[in-house]
């Protein structure tokens, strides 16, 4: 599509406005919780000026891309799906929004996400739970057995995955074509894998955290969803580097690359690590991960299986570790200079208990206590210090894996496709997230970039994806795989029939729909 | 082992956050019994660690001002406010003990 506003067959504004209307006709997904339908049409209209006068601002200018709603946007309510910010309106742009405006992106909206990224589902923020668009395809809907004549067509939808719900259902009915998300234990991975689009976790100190509202602090990162992997190489080229405003960024020099198209396999090496076939991995999956393994040595890859014996721990260590971290974060929301404020006001500690009373839900009430459980003196080494240490064991895993010889690691990103709704509320939020984050989740231990690729539709009609996990800043070698892998597997497109109405020619030719 | 009702008020105290309910309570026990996990990995002579970047020096800005004045567009998000104050209730005053308090923990 960028070739397409080079070559004036589509300008921006007409862009932004077949993205507008689509969002408003998509709306039962519950992606979006803003839509800055104002300042869209103003960027669009500003960068359509640029192209007339032939001075595009590079690849990004004019294209409408989402931003999750837990990234501060300047004058566009920020509400981290919660009471405790609804209303608030941010006075400044992230840094990574900053420079997708700076190249001339079109912000369309904010989108929905589970309460300040506490989940896996995309299910518990306020303005309710996202519906994954595969939902409503064809292809979906021809393997579902209706169960009973009265049961309701509507109430079989499944879930996104999450925490970035919103952001992948945004990019997956191409209301937008890329959008960010944020990733901590996987919620980037995971609904991307359920969405069937691409997601990436960049390295640890890759992208700026600055303005994303933090969760655990030593294992946030900002996560970008694609339809492509070329796409998602666009957008990392055009968001890492160092920022002054995050001292957690590196200082090394960040150079944006194009993606080679790798014919030769033959000299990489893809570890398999096997204890990866995690309990609750389902047949469909593990045999999709064996064909994908098979492929690589088929092509000349030299295949191996290797071992990271503190995989099942890291799902433990990460409520520990982030628990904790949570604890810290939110103390921050008291009512007092942003946000939701109680009516109470005997005492400034009743008033900070009563609005955060107010303001949070169980979900985020539930891990503040947990941490603050671990961080008492009485429980500091034996819980916080302790899944520090088992976090270095998990870190050096990976590390003794890629010294050995192995480029890049093959594994599921989910154990199935989506869930039913219905299905996954059954169980309560942390229960879900230690069964879903088991295979994403030690990637932000040790702070690897990570990427799920849409690899194929499972018997439901429904999207798997499987992931490659990277050296520690080779997102060039670790894109360049997957965008191979990308090729050989060419995932089906989804058919939704509310994009068909629409009849307009960017969205049905493939290629159009992505960016490059 | 069962978290105390002391340790329940302590952290409630602590956290400023409530449990609103037996569920609450619940939640917490199962976290805890979910992390004790933990014990069975030998970390013997294992450092904690802190950041994937332990290995890289910290970066730190010059003290110079880059930017500021913008104390209107931070008091907007304030809900009371005084002149250039952020307004708050009375302070040093504890949050009540728990039987005079209005808590699920009462009835523990």
């Amino acid at each position: 599509v960028a070739a397409a506003l080079k070559e004036g067959r589509v300008t921006p504004t007409e862009l932004c406005q077949q993205c507008l209307s689509l969002i408003k006709s998509t709306k039962f997904l519950n992606a979006y919780i803003t839509i800055a339908e104002e300042t869209a049409l103003k960027q669009a209209e500003a960068s359509e000026e640029r192209y007339k006068r032939g001075q595009p601002l590079g690849v990004l200018d004019g294209i409408p891309i989402a931003v999750k709603d837990n990234f501060n946007t300047a004058g566009i309510e920020t509400t981290c799906a919660s009471n405790m910010l609804r209303g608030y309106i941010s006075p400044y742009n992230a840094t990574v929004v900053q420079k997708l405006l700076d190249q001339g992106a079109v912000l369309l909206g904010k989108t929905n996400l589970d309460e300040f990224a506490m989940g896996s589902g995309s299910t518990d923020g306020v303005f309710g739970p996202v519906r994954n668009p595969w939902s409503y395809s064809r292809q979906y809907k021809e393997k579902s057995i209706p169960k009973s004549h009265s049961e309701d067509k509507e109430s079989n939808w499944v879930i996104t995955g999450g925490s970035s719900g919103g952001s992948a259902a945004a990019v997956s009915s191409f209301t937008c074509f890329a959008a960010l998300g944020s990733d901590t234990g996987g919620s980037t991975r995971n609904p991307a894998a359920h969405c069937g689009v691409v997601g990436l976790k960049p390295t640890y100190g890759l992208i700026s955290r600055h303005g994303l509202i933090p969760l655990v602090n030593s294992m946030d990162v900002p996560g970008i969803l694609t339809r492509c992997v070329d796409d998602a190489a666009v957008v990392l080229g055009s968001l890492a580097g160092h920022d002054p405003k995050d001292s957690t960024t590196i200082q090394d020099n960040f150079k944006p690359f194009e993606l080679p198209n790798l014919t030769d396999v033959s000299k990489l090496s893809i570890g398999i690590p096997k204890e990866y076939h995690a309990p609750g991995l389902s047949g469909e999956i593990l045999a999709l991960w064996s064909k994908a393994a098979d492929l690589f040595r088929n092509a000349g890859a030299k295949v191996v299986e290797v071992s990271l014996p503190h995989t099942r721990y890291s799902i433990v260590c990460y409520h520990v570790l982030c628990t904790a971290e949570v604890a810290s974060n939110m103390a921050r929301f008291d009512g007092l200079e942003y946000g939701h404020r109680s009516d109470i006001n005997q005492s400034t500690e009743s008033m900070y208990a009563a609005t955060r009373r107010e303001g949070f839900n169980d979900v985020v009430r539930g891990r503040i206590l947990s941490g603050n459980y671990f961080l008492l003196k009485q429980n500091y080494e034996k819980y916080f210090v302790k899944a520090q240490k088992v976090r270095r064991l998990i870190a050096d895993d990976f590390v003794k894996v890629f010294q050995s010889g192995v480029d890049v690691l093959l594994t599921p990103t989910t154990l199935s496709d989506a869930a039913p709704y219905k299905e996954f509320i059954k169980e309560d939020n942390r229960t879900r997230s230690a069964q879903n984050d088991i295979l994403t989740q030690a990637a932000n231990m040790a702070g690897l970039p990570a990427i799920n690729v849409p690899t194929a539709l499972s018997e439901r009609g429904l999207p798997v994806g499987l992931q490659f996990i990277g050296r520690s800043f080779q997102e060039q070698q670790l894109l360049t795989v997957a965008k191979w892998f990308e090729k050989q597997v060419r995932f089906p497109m989804i058919q939704l029939e509310e994009v068909k109405r629409h009849d307009h020619d960017v969205f049905q030719h493939e290629k159009s729909a992505s960016l490059s | 082992q069962k978290v105390s009702v002391e340790v329940l008020d302590h952290l409630e105290h602590l956290a400023l956050v409530d449990f609103r309910d037996s569920e609450g309570v619940e939640r917490l026990q199962k976290a805890i019994q979910f992390a004790d996990q933990l014990h069975e990995v030998n970390t013997d002579g294992v450092e904690p660690m802190d950041s994937v970047l332990e290995d890289r020096c910290l970066y730190l800005r010059e003290d110079d001002v880059t930017e500021g004045n913008c104390t209107k567009e931070l008091l907007e998000n304030a809900r009371e406010k005084v002149e250039e104050y952020f307004v708050a209730p009375p302070g040093n005053i504890p949050l009540p003990k728990l039987e005079e308090r209005d808590t699920f923990l009462q009835g523990s």
